[in-house]
């Protein structure tokens, strides 16, 4: 069975050959990744392996040079606006601004340097998106982010503005900015990597708790330990290619390529 | 040299007068409609198309590289000679406009740019369009940047519409002068027209750390 057959329905998300240069600089060299309904794919690799430029050409925010990203229909059938009914974008010919605007409808994106907006208190940062995008109620859609703010822990934070809260407290805010907009998946670009290494554990718990939940994720990460414990399937990236892909505790407990050996040994060298 | 108290006393009714309804209205009038080009302009400068973007460093280099008084007296004196008759006022306004819209394009163009390209992405991956993220995310944060040096600009303005005087628009320093000329008291009428324009910028200088303490509330100090 062809991998992109829309009778799998598991599938949420399928990426086929995604290739990307920048300039000179060949970053993608034809990446395959699918993403099935409530599992967590880490993407784990050197840095310039390209892991992050996968992830941002799951949601436009880099436009591969060619390839396919599919995104199947959404587990509620489409309730979200136009946001469940499938979706498909073949990046070799020219792709308009509506169509990386229906591809991003399909995901929310979690980033390394959280980016809240610093303007806007906690409360509006996370209903800025429902309501101004998504038309939700603004009652409806404030009493859903401080029910995702209480669940973090941070529910009495909602009117500071985000100078005023720690950096592992700004990126649980950005998991609740995420989450608010109740996306088919969620994408995390080193969600931890600018933490200071005592807040790093207070994020990854809220991530796991969601893996838990059952949400779909992509996950850039370096934290190993991490990636084993609540990745369903780890991806290894270097040189713009796939080294190794599968079951967390084989690709990182038994890795079988040289490269990915000396990857993973190298990291856990380091902790 | 005996001092004419009467006049000093006389002649601050016309020349306040002047301020309330010549100085104050042309400046606000300028620079509102200053900064709505400004704002047009930042925009076509930072636009992908290099016609747009061309016209707008065009725009911007012809405003910055000449007088204000040669805009002012092509506008008001030159447009005639091409069929286009303009009033004092509006001939004032449009000069004090361009002249604005000119320098505040780059103040604006600028603290855009200063806004972190995290934030429009921020804005996309919530779902916004490329017009909803300018309104609502970036420009809110460039305001901030850009309220000091836009305070500049228009501090200026109040004290470059006295060259309004030279195209007959009845403003503070017209009065003055036509007091002065009237009373050969130059030194008197002359200071009396620096003490008022002192006095207006002053209150703007107060508006301004006002606003700026209000818009830098969330930002960490």
């Amino acid at each position: 069975m062809s991998p992109t057959d829309p009778v799998d329905a598991s599938l949420v998300l399928s990426a086929r050959g995604l290739t990307k240069s920048f300039g000179s600089n060949t970053v993608l060299r034809g990446i395959d990744l699918d993403v099935r309904r409530g599992k967590v794919v880490a993407l784990i690799g050197p840095s310039g392996s390209g892991k992050t430029t996968v992830l941002r050409s799951l949601n436009g925010l880099e436009v591969p040079d060619g390839g396919t990203v599919t995104f199947g229909v959404a587990a509620d059938g489409g309730g979200s606006g136009g946001a469940g009914r499938p979706l498909a974008l073949d990046f070799g010919s020219p792709v308009g601004k509506r169509e990386i605007a229906a591809l991003r409808d399909r995901s929310a994106m979690v980033f390394q340097h959280y980016n809240l907006f610093p303007h806007m208190t906690v409360l509006k940062n996370v209903t800025e998106g429902p309501v101004q995008v998504q038309k939700r109620p603004k009652a409806e859609a404030e009493a859903e982010a401080l029910r995702l703010l209480a669940r973090v822990g941070l529910a009495e934070k909602r009117d500071a503005y985000p100078f005023q809260l720690s950096g592992g407290q700004q990126q649980r805010v950005g998991i609740v900015r995420a989450l608010a907009l109740k996306p088919q998946l969620l994408l995390f670009d080193e969600p931890t990597s600018a933490l200071d290494p005592e807040l790093v554990g207070e994020v990854l718990a809220v991530i796991k708790e969601l893996a838990e939940e059952g949400w779909t994720m992509v996950i850039v990460t370096h934290e190993l330990g991490f990636a084993r414990h609540v990745a369903d399937e780890v991806v290894f990236m270097d040189g713009g290619v796939v080294v190794e892909r599968g079951p967390a505790a084989e690709v990182l407990g038994a890795p079988r390529q040289e490269r990915t050996k000396q990857f993973v040994k190298r990291i856990q060298h380091e902790v | 040299m005996t001092f004419n108290w009467d006049l000093v006393w006389s002649s601050f009714g016309p020349i306040i007068g002047g301020a309330l309804t010549g100085t104050i209205p042309l400046t606000l009038a300028s620079f509102a409609f200053g900064l709505l080009l400004a704002l047009l302009v930042a925009l076509l400068r930072l636009s992908p198309n290099r016609v747009l973007s061309g016209i707008a460093r065009f725009y911007v280099s012809v405003i910055r590289g000449t007088p204000l008084l040669v805009q002012l007296f092509v506008i008001f004196y030159g447009l005639p000679s091409l069929g286009v008759k303009l009033e004092p006022w509006p001939s004032a306004i449009i000069a004090f406009s361009l002249n604005v819209g000119g320098y505040a394009a780059e103040i604006i163009r600028a603290a855009i740019l200063s806004v972190p390209k995290g934030q429009w992405e921020a804005g996309h991956t919530i779902g916004m369009s490329g017009t909803q993220t300018l309104v609502r995310i970036i420009l809110p944060q460039a305001a901030r940047v850009s309220v000091p040096p836009l305070s500049n600009t228009f501090i200026s303005l109040v004290k470059d519409t006295s060259l309004a005087s030279l195209i007959l628009v009845t403003e503070l320093f017209r009065n003055a002068q036509q007091i002065a000329a009237f009373s050969q008291e130059f030194m008197v009428l002359y200071l009396e027209a620096a003490l008022v324009y002192w006095v207006v910028c002053l209150a703007l200088s107060t508006a301004q750390s006002a606003l700026e303490r209000r818009l830098d509330r969330y930002v960490a100090h």
